[in-house]
């Protein structure tokens, strides 16, 4: 067992900083929550000024390196351990065999930094709007997301993975559309199904190999393969579920399509990488004999999401929704890198979750923008967009761009580089799926073009005619660093994988 | 021959009898409801530490190598837990008694036998001790279940229906017995062995008929028809008392007999029927103590899960029975608050925007179910459910556990239902001549919550969120 890296999991101050990193939120969403009423405004700035000294404690992260940084080069053949950056290992339930084991590293930090980021603009968002609950929900759903991002134990890793499930429910059902209460109920009896799944396996995994430890377990430890294709399986549905891969994805439509901007932002941008993040951590870290065994039909359902994400996208007629079901497709694309179980695929799956965090965080943004203004999201009704708000459909026909993926925009180099770690792989399956994913990639240029030229061209409709053109700060501040970090991943795609770099498949 | 008896191994039994008494005395000296009030409570407190204090201690009452009294931890653990609930029952009950909906007097006496009860099954180390025990825990709530001014046929109906089930069920348990005994020729639970191969077929009619009888007292399907009725027809805090400690009864009995017995096939059936059919027919529940009811019902089944494992599963059971006991009793409490004293909960609608009025009981309603569904922030009952499955993994019972997990999707809707109606918007009324928000304020008065109750009910949230952090100091109280 990997205990050699006992030495660097004392506790100090770059200790400190990852356990506040989880704790700071927490206290701060108590604090909102107990704001009384007549302070509602002060509540949602504390609320903001919070999600930004966690922001910024994500940040100081890397300043604190163990003197090995190793990615943990995952192949089939090849079981390295993982050697985190920072490492906090606490005792909690020794007889559940839970501990307190927080650590980050090149995989989780990007994730981290994004949950962040998107986290303080939410709550900059919310500042304008509705109740404190809602700001104090979003620090929730923080703590729930960077947990899950952080643990380096499988059973705190659950833990955490169940934080976010109430929370969401209560900003879908409570700050919603008008068809709020049945997409709330389908989002979590929906994804409680795939988290008592990810128990089962979890257990499965903690009784036979004896320890919940990621380092430790990294490459399979001592589990049979039985048990790995067992657990694999187990895992694989529930972080499927989570991510959402075809045809486990008919939560995610209802869900963004009812859930207000914010909400759509964060289950967008965060909580869906929790399951692309588990199944790179996890199921693939920890279970590689039941991933190798598992990964054609894994592929396979990624190529499915990819193409039939796009096609129902050409068929939307709202705007909130043909943004849900381009998740799909973009996740379609992230699942399908993990499932070549290479380096190339897997750093494909890097990139793609943080750019799609990025560019559909930034797509909900405005679509939230656009219904706010023009009182519908239907497509029939809206069109002529740059003739009345010229800016806010520059910013759109930008984001919606870059999420076909234009070369030089975030969302490139994720799906490029799954196609090509698939061409890899070889094989006329993966060759097959290469190409099916590549036809997929044309459609989701098909349909965000049919979207642009819907949206932003043509005579402007009355609904659009009656919009104010006006961008208020708040929305600026919640959009630059959203463009900025696009275009900056799309030029130096390096920003998220430095860590990551150089490490031969 | 006379036997030594350790009396202080039996303090907590005194103390627990000592209270009953003095609870009846002071009625009748004192004849003022606050005194007989205080003389319980603080009886119950203090059986409460004494059975703490005592802790682990040497049995008594001991014959050929085997104890009748056997003070272990997770014995002294559960009959301080009793003790609480009654304390906690007595302060729930406070408004009603003041409002003169039942004679105090009696009341508390009645309790503090049934804490009696209790007490002696915690610390029961043979069979007759343990069903004397259940019976003294029982007897007195047949008529707590019906003591009401004015009388109502519901109540009389529901203590009828508890009565008459009861009788039965004990009936068959002490067959069940007798049909053990004459097959090993034991009752102490440590003398408990496989019969000869000749007895084998009694012995197993025996430990059948036995968990049957048991089974009855947690209400385990197809033997729970009597909970739901029952339940609705007793004043709130008495049905809490019974979906508390008399169920915590019905689960030491059956641990202690699942330790030594051989009764695994019988309860892993028990508990698929308990748990599937208590959560689908929660779902379409419409008073709120039924739903009580019935979810209290599909979370026996998790803990019988649990002691289909045999000895290995004994601890998460107890375990998940601690923490579900604390998240149930938290509910009925929020119950009692919201409704006016000695007033029936009413069906589920009632409790429209209830968390917007009383934002508290909200956050404490939403705890409780929160934590029943296994889902945080209710990090209680998360643990609960984790100690249940990781147990069933462990020990190769995994289609077990993963039914257990799919009955706690089943039950997420109808917990979610519940707390998301709490802070529901009233329904929009046709003419807009007020604020709907404001008529409903003006129909639906926040109710004072009178200290007793506030006091339990914080306590007991207290108690939830500090097991949800810490839940490693129950564990290791019960082993």
């Amino acid at each position: 067992m990997y205990r050699y890296y006992l030495s660097s999991s004392d506790f100090g101050f770059p200790q400190a900083l990852l356990l506040l990193l989880v704790v700071l939120p927490a206290v701060g969403a108590a604090v909102v929550a107990l704001f009384p009423a007549t302070r509602d405004r002060q509540a949602r700035i504390l609320a903001t000024v919070v999600a930004g000294g966690t922001f910024a404690i994500s940040l100081l992260l890397p300043l604190f390196p163990s003197s090995d940084r190793g990615w943990f080069a995952y192949t089939p053949l090849s079981s390295s351990p993982q050697l985190p950056w920072i490492d906090l290992d606490l005792p909690w339930v020794p007889d559940l065999g839970l501990r307190f084991h927080l650590a980050v590293d090149g995989i989780s930090y990007p994730l981290v930094v994004l949950t962040g980021l998107l986290t303080v603009l939410c709550c900059a968002y919310t500042i304008r709007g509705s109740g404190r609950a809602l700001s104090a929900l979003l620090l929730v759903l923080e703590v729930g997301v960077l947990g899950t991002f952080l643990a380096f134990d499988l059973i705190l890793f659950f833990v955490f993975f169940e934080v976010v499930l109430l929370p969401m429910y209560a900003v879908i059902a409570g700050w919603g559309g008008p068809d709020r209460r049945a997409a709330a109920r389908k989002f979590v009896l929906y994804t409680l199904a795939g988290s008592v799944l990810l128990l089962l396996g979890v257990l499965l995994v903690v009784t036979r190999a004896g320890t919940g430890d990621l380092i430790a377990l990294a490459g399979g430890g001592t589990l049979t393969r039985t048990t790995q294709c067992v657990a694999f399986a187990l895992l694989a549905v529930a972080f499927a579920i989570k991510a959402p891969l075809w045809p486990l994805h008919t939560w995610l439509p209802d869900a963004h399509t009812e859930a207000p901007t914010v909400g759509s932002v964060i289950l967008a941008g965060v909580l869906l990488k929790m399951g692309t993040y588990g199944l790179i951590r996890v199921a693939v870290g920890v279970l590689p004999q039941g991933a190798a065994w598992a990964s054609p039909v894994l592929g396979a359902l990624a190529a499915i999401a990819i193409l039939a994400g796009s096609l129902i996208c050409l068929r939307q007629h709202d705007l909130k929704r043909l943004i849900a079901y381009s998740s799909v497709g973009h996740m379609g694309f992230v699942l399908l890198g993990i499932a070549t179980l290479t380096a190339t695929g897997i750093q494909a799956a890097l990139l793609g979750n943080v750019a799609h965090g990025l560019i559909t965080g930034l797509l909900f943004f405005l679509a939230g923008a656009i219904k706010d203004r023009a009182g519908t999201g239907s497509l029939e009704q809206l069109s002529g967009l740059r003739e009345t708000a010229p800016r806010l459909a520059g910013l759109f026909a930008f984001a919606a761009i870059a999420s076909l993926g234009l070369p030089g925009l975030a969302g490139f180099w994720g799906e490029a580089f799954a196609v090509v770690a698939a061409v890899h792989r070889g094989g006329p399956l993966w060759i097959t799926l290469a190409v099916l994913a590549a036809i997929g990639g044309a459609l989701t240029a098909a349909y965000l073009l049919r979207l642009l030229r819907r949206v932003t061209h043509g005579p402007a409709t009355p609904a659009v005619h009656a919009m104010s053109p006006a961008i208020a700060p708040a929305e600026w501040f919640a959009w630059a660093p959203l463009i900025a970090l696009t275009l900056a991943v799309g030029l130096v795609p390096a920003l998220v994988l430095t860590d990551t770099l150089g490490v031969q498949p | 021959m006379s036997q030594s008896v350790d009396h202080v191994a039996l303090l907590p039994l005194y103390l627990a009898a000592g209270t009953a008494v003095l609870a009846f005395l002071a009625d009748l000296f004192i004849a003022r409801r606050a005194a007989v009030l205080a003389t319980t409570w603080l009886g119950t407190l203090a059986t409460a530490v004494s059975a703490l204090a005592v802790g682990a201690h040497a049995g008594t009452f001991c014959t050929q190598g085997a104890c009748s009294w056997v003070p272990t931890w997770p014995a002294a653990v559960t009959a301080a837990l009793f003790a609480a609930l009654t304390a906690g029952v007595l302060a729930f009950s406070a408004p009603a008694l003041r409002v003169g909906f039942a004679p105090a007097g009696e009341f508390c006496f009645l309790l503090a036998c049934s804490m009696t009860g209790g007490v002696v099954v915690a610390y029961a180390g043979d069979l007759i001790s343990l069903i004397v025990g259940l019976e003294t825990l029982t007897l007195p709530l047949y008529v707590l279940v019906g003591l009401r001014r004015p009388a109502t046929a519901v109540a009389a109906s529901a203590s009828l229906t508890f009565f008459l089930i009861s009788v039965v069920s004990t009936a068959i348990a002490l067959l069940g017995i007798a049909l053990n005994y004459a097959a090993t020729g034991a009752v102490h639970l440590a003398l408990l062995t496989a019969p000869s191969p000749s007895f084998r077929a009694v012995s197993e009619v025996g430990v059948a008929l036995l968990v049957t009888g048991l089974a009855f007292k947690v209400a385990a399907v197809p033997l729970h028809a009597w909970a739901p009725a029952t339940y609705d027809g007793a004043p709130i805090p008495i049905a809490a008392y019974l979906s508390t400690a008399s169920k915590l009864g019905g689960i030491l009995a059956l641990a202690a007999v699942v330790t030594h017995l051989e009764a695994r096939a019988i309860l892993a059936i028990l508990a698929v029927l308990t748990m599937t059919i208590g959560n689908v027919v929660a779902l379409r529940q419409t008073r709120m103590i039924r739903l009580l009811a019935w979810s209290s019902i599909a979370q026996a089944g998790y803990i019988l899960a649990a002691l289909a494992l045999g000895s290995p599963g004994v601890p998460a059971a107890l375990a998940y029975a601690v923490f579900f006991i604390t998240l149930e009793f938290l509910a009925f409490g929020v119950v009692v608050a919201l409704c006016p004293p000695g007033a029936s909960a009413g069906p589920i609608t009632d409790f429209r925007g209830a968390g917007r009025r009383s934002p508290w009981l909200g956050a404490a309603l939403v705890l409780s179910f929160a934590g029943l569904a296994g889902l945080p922030p209710g990090l209680a009952g998360l643990f609960a459910k984790l100690s249940v499955v990781d147990a069933l993994i462990a020990h190769h019972w995994s289609w077990l556990a993963a039914v257990v997990v799919l009955n706690a999707v089943i039950a997420l809707a109808y917990y979610v239902r519940v707390s998301a109606l709490l802070y529901t918007l009233p329904p929009r009324i046709g003419l807009s001549v007020a604020d709907p928000v404001l008529l409903d304020a003006a129909l639906h008065p926040r109710l004072p919550i009178t200290r007793p109750v506030a006091a339990a009910l914080a306590l007991t949230a207290a108690l939830a969120v500090i097991l949800g952090f810490a839940p490693q100091l129950l564990l290791n109280a019960l082993t």
